[in-house]
């Protein structure tokens, strides 16, 4: 019998914050050297389990609990925060937060300084398990130098450095490019296999993190365990559809295309997954299709004419751009961070000025315009809603910018009543923000910019940390905004909204496009998506494998098709 | 528990962080203002902000880090007799941060009025009497000039921490207060 | 308003050999000595060092020209005010009065306040080269380890590195929060009229303060998580051993001080005096 490291027996949490508890009974068992995944929706309660472990439940965030906490066989309660660290090692979601050193060198040191370990001693081990997470080159490379991907390999160093029997990752993917995420679940892989340290990885992107084999995955909604069971019994089930937790896409056509998925065919890893028995019925469920959608050619309503732009004078961060978004498109930008996808919007909305090019309005010159001017015809929501709201109630947020504008108030009372039917936020007019979830306070800057009336909407990572759920209302609401004849701008890491909710994907690699195709071909072109870190979406390989000969035609369909039936849920 | 009677870890950060977004308002978010070659230094109201968050010590260290800080990057020395002076406003201040109580999420008529009254005082004694004394020790610089010299920073420092600390004091106990009162109006 | 920033500025040289902790104690005790002396020969000792030492450390005029220039505008229009105020203040300090050029009563030139005003300009040179050399030869990594070394509490100095690392953060954050707030038409620049500059600052900041505290949340999280506040003490990663280099300039700078002091407070009087005879 292996040792059990955690063990969770009938333990409910509430938070003294809140009137309802988080965690109801819930039973774990975590043993020695397991890869364990923990996916739910947000707001399940899946985080609050990693607080409970790593000890930031009770010590940080004070509540009551019932029941009882094991770790490593001793009652949790009695382990304070800092033995607690020396047993658990927790990666945070947010890099920037968790990177606290100036340098590399001396974020991995962190712990050992805390330790009161002599210098000498220090220096060896940082190198050691800087080796490790290949990151020995950059050792004293300033964090403002190194990518996603490169800090969170740091941040995980630093926890390694210290011999932990448990590693934590809490949502190991939510800033990263989906090559990079990739790689980082290989690596945890590699960890894993390489020290026997027992994992727990948080996270609700399912997909990307079976990309390795884990063990066992536990399904947290509302509080309570819905599943815990081994990966390929978990997807032969309904439980993932129920709990509105993305299934693997190769998975969800499967069953899409009628197949009975069971655990026998190990549908855990595309490759293992034995289809043949399915195979007639995907083929047959493809020949149905026919789902092809006219294209009209509208009028551009943005042009951008040979743009360059450079922050800093030896290097050139948009390398002379153009391009043409017509009215009424819903166009992404995709590719790896510091690709030049924000700089490229910034320019757009006049933030940054453009060092030579220009751009055309409805073939108006807007080049000179100032910020103000631009936004009348060009609304820009940013990624982190907490940078654009100022005030404290919902109607206030969103009137803000017709004050400004001098509206009367009669009309700019209407306007906002408008739109914020349209966002569904009228029932919460008088609400206070705070009070809001994160969707909801993204739909607040959302309201705040279309109450302005823009022609064009640019929005950065509209759906970044929310759920499948959150995500799909999200779309859905600006694919219903796209209907009513706004054309908007989506800059994302996304390959599923991408391929989902748009017609057209500009690919930026280094300052530059690479490809501007629809979605579909796009991810079916592995030479594109190798250049912007993009990944090819496993649908193409369960097409090949099937022998569909037009695989693009077939995630085409897959889409179409899981559009129509996610409506019908909703 | 040895730890007690220590800055909490938070306290540490809220320095640090602090200091940071202290010396970012110092250098970009000072408003102009209508009298040639000065300008509204916002950075004051946030300092009184944290001070009232987070306590004397603190706005303290808050004050002589940002200050210094600020200093020495933009300028390439420090002028400590000043810089004493942002660590005693904010030290000042935070002495009225149990009375204000800003987590309990109300910030009435009455605690506007004593906040004012707090920092009106702080600052009298920092620009007035400190800065002007310290120049004087320091640099033998003339009485009436130094005064002078405080006498406008202070003036001008009271007018913003009464007006904008006020306002940035007031949209944070909104985000304090309990909201389970909360229904959808249809 | 300076917007640049100074930042460590790597070379080989032996200013940038010496540990953090010396060149912060140099830093204390140079400026402790220029701020308690007024004696000019002191002064000009100490400004004429300290133009040496800048010239070892191999740090070009021009990489922090942008920062000298400021100053000497400051000091410009600080000896303009002081004129303006007090046109008699050397005639106090040295109790004569030679008048170089008449111009109306209290405004004559004497030479006493030409001399006076030498030595305050004098006393603010002399502390900048070395300041200067402070910040752009240490690096930032060293300064928390130093602050604790002489005698600092770790945490504290733990705050001071924690602004330094997070300057480049809040920067970012305040930019894209101006430009947001600006494309909805909040502006705080002179275009609008001074009571709106002030709600719009407002506007501006508060957005910047709520998620600064988020910030708070998060860093003081990852820090519990990885044991900060355990002990007493901590080790700092990149502290550098001292030596013969460190122990030398520490000599030297406790004997000019030393002997500043002495020179300066010998005859009871912080001023020197040449007017005497």
């Amino acid at each position: 019998m292996k040792k059990r490291v955690i063990e969770f027996n009938n333990y409910s949490f509430k938070y003294h914050s809140q009137a309802a508890p988080t965690l109801h009974d819930i039973n774990i068992t975590v043993f020695e050297g397991e890869k364990v995944l923990i996916v739910g929706p947000s707001g399940s309660g899946k985080s609050t389990i990693g607080h409970c472990i790593n000890g930031l439940v009770p010590f940080s965030y004070k509540g009551e609990a019932t029941g009882s906490l094991k770790i490593m066989g001793k009652d949790a309660h009695s382990i304070d925060i800092f033995s607690r660290s020396k047993i658990v090692g927790t990666v945070l979601q947010d890099p920037d937060g968790q990177f606290i050193g100036l340098t590399v060198g001396e974020d991995i040191a962190f712990t050992l300084e805390n330790d009161c370990t002599e210098q000498g001693v220090m220096k060896n081990l940082v190198e050691e398990t800087a080796k490790m997470v290949e990151m020995d080159e950059y050792l004293s490379s300033s964090i403002h130098h190194l990518s996603g991907g490169q800090k969170q390999r740091v941040s995980l160093a630093g926890v390694m450095v210290d011999k932990v029997e448990i590693i934590l990752f809490d949502e190991p993917l939510a800033n990263l490019d989906p090559a990079t995420g990739q790689y980082a679940i290989e690596l945890i892989d590699q960890i894993h296999k390489e020290t026997n340290t027992t994992v727990v990885i948080i996270e609700h992107r399912l997909e990307d993190v079976l990309h390795r084999h884990v063990d066992r995955i536990i399904v947290v909604d509302d509080g309570l365990i819905v599943a815990d069971m081994c990966p390929d019994k978990l997807l032969s089930s309904e439980i993932l559809e129920s709990s509105h937790i993305r299934e693997p896409l190769y998975v969800r056509a499967a069953k899409y295309a009628g197949c009975d998925v069971i655990e026998e065919m190990m549908p855990s890893q595309l490759h293992s997954f034995s289809i043949e028995t399915c195979k007639d019925k995907l083929l047959d469920w493809f020949e149905k299709a026919n789902d092809a959608v006219p294209k009209e050619i509208k009028l551009p309503v943005l042009q951008l004419k040979d743009i360059s732009f450079r922050y800093a004078p030896a290097h050139e961060t948009i390398k002379g751009i153009s391009l043409s978004v017509e009215k009424g498109e819903m166009v992404s930008i995709v590719g790896k961070n510091g690709a030049g996808k924000s700089t490229l919007s910034k320019i757009i909305c006049g933030f940054e000025k453009p060092r030579s090019g220009s751009i055309l309005f409805k073939a108006q010159d807007i080049t000179g315009d100032t910020i103000k001017e631009r936004s009348l015809r060009i609304g820009m929501v940013m990624q982190n809603p907490n940078h654009m709201i100022s005030k404290h109630l919902v109607f206030d947020e969103v009137v803000l910018g017709l004050i400004i504008r001098g509206v009367p108030e009669n009309e700019a009372k209407k306007k906002v009543e408008k739109v914020l039917k349209i966002c569904g936020l009228y029932p919460f007019r008088n609400w206070p923000i705070s009070a809001l979830s994160f969707g909801q306070k993204k739909r607040v800057t959302i309201a705040s910019i279309l109450v302005l009336e823009p022609e064009v909407i640019i929005l950065d990572e509209p759906t970044a940390g929310q759920d499948l759920r959150h995500y799909t209302e999200m779309m859905d609401f600006l694919a219903e905004l796209n209907r009513q004849g706004m054309t908007i701008i989506l800059i994302t890491h996304d390959m599923h909204l991408m391929l989902e909710y748009t017609t057209r994907a500009i690919v930026m690699d280094k300052g530059r496009i690479i490809a501007d195709d629809p979605p579909s071909v796009i991810l079916t072109d592995s030479e594109i998506t190798r250049q912007a870190n993009l990944k090819e979406t496993s649908l193409l390989f369960l097409a090949k494998r099937v022998g569909i000969k037009e695989p693009k035609e077939f995630v085409e369909h897959f889409i179409a098709y899981d559009r129509e039936v996610r409506r019908q849920w909703q | 528990m040895l730890k007690r009677n220590q800055l909490s870890i938070r306290t540490i950060v809220a320095i640090g962080i602090g200091a940071a977004v202290f010396i970012i308002l110092a250098k970009f978010a000072a408003i102009p203002s209508p009298v040639p070659n000065t300008s509204i230094q916002t950075s004051y109201a946030f300092l009184a902000l944290m001070a009232v968050v987070f306590g004397p010590i603190a706005g303290g260290l808050i004050g002589l880090i940002g200050h210094a800080l600020n200093d020495a990057i933009s300028y390439g020395s420090v002028w400590w007799s000043w810089v004493v002076v942002s660590m005693i406003v904010g030290l000042l201040i935070g002495l009225a941060s149990k009375k204000i109580d800003i987590e309990s999420g109300i910030f009435n008529t009455k605690k506007i009025i004593t906040f004012n009254v707090v920092q009106v005082i702080a600052q009298g004694i920092g620009w007035f009497l400190i800065a002007p004394a310290l120049d004087i020790l320091i640099y033998a610089e003339p009485a009436n000039k130094v005064f002078l010299q405080g006498l406008f920073a202070g003036v001008s420092n009271m007018v913003t921490v009464g007006v904008i600390g006020t306002l940035l004091l007031a949209g944070y106990a909104k985000t304090r207060s309990r909201s389970n009162s909360l229904t959808r109006e249809l | 308003m300076a917007v640049e920033m100074l930042a460590y500025i790597d070379r080989k040289s032996p200013i940038h050999q010496l540990t953090g902790v010396s060149k912060l104690i140099c830093f204390i005790v140079w400026s402790s000595a220029a701020m308690l002396t007024y004696d000019t020969r002191i002064l000009a000792f100490l400004f004429i060092f300290s133009i040496v030492i800048f010239i070892v450390s191999k740090i070009k005029v021009s990489e922090v020209s942008f920062v000298l220039i400021f100053i000497l505008v400051f000091l410009f229009i600080n000896n303009l005010a002081i004129y303006l105020f007090s046109p008699q203040e050397g005639v106090k300090i040295y109790g004569s009065s030679h008048v170089l050029i008449e111009i109306a009563g209290r405004y004559d030139v004497t030479i006493e306040q030409i001399f006076y005003q030498c030595n305050v300009t004098l006393k603010y040179f002399a502390v900048i080269p070395v300041a200067l050399l402070f910040i752009v030869t240490t690096h930032p990594s060293e300064f928390a380890a130093s602050l604790n070394k002489i005698g600092v509490s770790y945490r504290i100095s733990y705050a001071v590195a924690l602004a330094l690392r997070y300057i480049p953060d809040v920067q970012r954050d305040f930019r894209t929060i101006a430009l947001s707030q600006q494309a909805r038409g909040i502006d705080m620049s002179k275009k609008e009229k001074l009571p709106i500059r002030i709600k719009n600052a407002a506007s501006i900041i508060f957005p910047l303060i709520l998620s600064s505290l988020d910030k708070i949340e998060t860093i003081s999280n990852a820090m519990e998580l990885r044991g900060f506040g355990k002990g007493n003490k901590r080790t700092w990663y990149s502290a550098r051993p001292f030596q013969t280099g460190d122990y030398v300039t520490l000599v030297v700078f406790g004997i000019i001080f030393v002997t500043a002091m002495v020179v300066t407070f010998h005859d009871g009087n912080r001023f020197y005096n040449p007017f005497e005879s």
